[in-house]
């Protein structure tokens, strides 16, 4: 039956969106990741709500231009508006966050009740961006996808060392002479692109999850940035695939919960399983230390008593 | 012969408080000098404004004549340890390495050369077994002992450092004190934020005696004195041998 569906070219052409975006939110969620904004990337998600929901209002269409521009500029503004409430009040970073982040998403469900009140009301299929629904894309959706994840991974390829420096040591990059600033910024444009294409698929309450479970999921296997970087990915690209799969084949099932559930998966199994770091590994390297201490124990006991025998 | 640090008439404020007024001194070349003061004297602040790390409302800043952003290659900078998460993924090599990313420049990778160097620099601070470690997995010393082996793969010839003696051992602080003593004989310039008053005559040639202003600045042997200290710590100071 599975081999079916892949014969489907429709699905085939919305699978291929979903592994690019699982490819590109596991590049940008490590970096995001190691430089603890995982939580922006939520927020971000959030206000894109209204943005989308203004978008279709005024274009009065479905173009998904239209609706991701307009996700961009509520997402920046809310971006703007938690470092300003951040630096100028005595409000901290988290308390602003998620105020912001309330009240965007909140005056988003507004607008789209009164689009669903509305006579387009039905054909908008806006409430899909909650939850996301792979199967609902497009071919444009999908080009416009996999050529902004190119961009993002060739961004990330060819300043890989600069963001790495970034990230483990802020200062000392300044130091150096690196635009620290620009770079900062440039993480997190990359990371506001990838929710703004991602929400279709993974939904606005739900993309956060696709950010940091991957990237979580993957430091737990190596040591060393640029692995972290490529398990993360092909996380991601498991997570959306296997979701978008299953999704697609059952009826109104949204995309959203399904890939966040298998990223959750592989994010336990690699807590309990990986190398070095994983529970079950630890668990068993005790009990094999612990038998070699008690064996160890055990002759040198023999030993004293042979000593004793003379 | 240009001085290898310049500085007229440097303020930092933060947040409406003045923590460095009006700082003017020069330094001479290859020499091992302390920045002593007490807490909060803006010992750190004095040497990140000149790095430009935080903004100065006055002053200018001369590295061998020219500003700090034209001479970043001659620059070296040992941050304080805690200012990293010692949990990121990379190891003790990767780190060294990083170093150089200021002579690489923005598109190449880094090479065998460079691996080369990073190793070299490992092994004068004693780590080169180590170069595979995963930084969590470092103590204390060895953390600093990286981070100087990193200053030194940036070939600089004036270095700044940030309280490196902090809560090292024994072992890792002789042999830091014995790499400064090498990079002031190559005619190397190293400025040390320090802490412990008494083993400031014994690494220092010349001291800054800082609080907010500048106190005075010289040899050890004239300015690290009784009265001076005395000026530098206000009441703080309890004295520990006769000067």
């Amino acid at each position: 039956m599975w081999l079916q569906l892949i014969q489907d070219p429709n699905l085939r052409w919305i699978l291929l969106g979903s592994i690019f975006l699982g490819l590109s939110s596991g590049v940008i969620g490590c970096f995001t990741y190691l430089r603890k904004q995982s939580l922006l990337g939520d927020a971000v998600a959030h206000s894109t709500l209204p943005g989308v929901a203004l978008a279709f209002m005024i274009t009065g269409s479905r173009n998904l231009w239209g609706l991701l521009l307009g996700a961009l500029g509520t997402s920046l503004l809310a971006t703007f508006l938690i470092s300003y409430v951040t630096r100028k009040s005595r409000i901290k970073q988290d308390a602003s966050l998620g105020i912001i982040l309330s009240v965007f998403f909140s005056l988003g469900l507004m607008l789209l009740t009164i689009i669903q009140h509305s006579s387009r009301g039905n054909q908008s299929g806006l409430d899909k961006f909650l939850f996301g629904q792979a199967a609902s894309m497009v071919r444009s959706d999908v080009n416009t996808i996999v050529i902004v994840s190119i961009f993002l991974l060739f961004i990330c390829a060819v300043f890989f060392k600069e963001l790495k420096l970034l990230c483990f040591d802020f200062e000392f990059a300044k130091g150096l002479g690196l635009p620290v600033i620009l770079l900062d910024h440039l993480i997190m444009l990359l990371m506001v692109i990838v929710v703004v294409t991602g929400i279709q698929i993974v939904g606005v309450i739900l993309m956060v999850a696709l950010l940091i479970t991957p990237a979580t999921a993957a430091r737990y296997w190596t040591d060393k940035l640029h692995v972290m970087v490529i398990i993360s990915a092909s996380f991601g690209v498991i997570s959306g695939a296997i979701g978008t799969l299953i999704s697609a084949n059952v009826r109104n099932l949204p995309t959203g919960p399904v890939v966040v559930l298998i990223a959750v998966c592989l994010f336990v199994f690699s807590l309990l399983f990986a190398p070095k770091r994983g529970l079950v590994v630890k668990l068993l390297l005790r009990k094999k230390l612990r038998f070699l201490q008690q064996n160890q124990l055990l002759q040198q006991e023999l030993e004293m008593e042979a000593k004793h025998e003379y | 012969m240009k001085s290898p640090l310049k500085v007229k008439n440097l303020t930092v404020a933060y947040e409406k408080k003045t923590v460095l007024k009006n700082i003017s001194f020069e330094i001479p070349e290859g020499k091992l000098i302390g920045i002593i003061g007490p807490n909060g004297a803006g010992k750190s602040t004095l040497i990140k404004s000149i790095l430009g790390l935080v903004p100065s409302l006055t002053g200018t800043v001369e590295i061998y004549g020219k500003i700090p952003k034209m001479q970043r290659n001659l620059i070296g900078y040992v941050p304080q340890r805690e200012s990293v998460d010692w949990d990121f993924p990379t190891d003790v090599l990767d780190v060294v390495i990083m170093g150089q990313y200021g002579h690489l420049g923005w598109f190449k990778r880094p090479g065998r050369q460079e691996k080369e160097l990073a190793l070299n620099c490992l092994k004068q601070v004693g780590m080169d077994s180590f170069s595979n470690r995963q930084i969590s997995q470092l103590s204390g010393g060895q953390q600093q002992r990286v981070f100087l082996a990193r200053a030194l793969a940036q070939k600089a010839q004036l270095y700044f450092m940030d309280e490196p003696f902090v809560g090292v051992d024994a072992v890792t602080e002789k042999t830091i004190i014995s790499l400064l003593n090498d990079l002031k004989e190559q005619g190397k310039t190293v400025l040390v934020v320090h802490h412990d008053l008494n083993t400031v005559k014994e690494y220092f040639d010349w001291v800054i005696l800082l609080n907010e202003e500048l106190i005075e600045i010289g040899e050890t042997k004239k300015v690290f004195t009784k009265a001076y200290l005395q000026k530098t710590y206000g009441g703080k100071l309890m004295m520990l041998d006769a000067d």
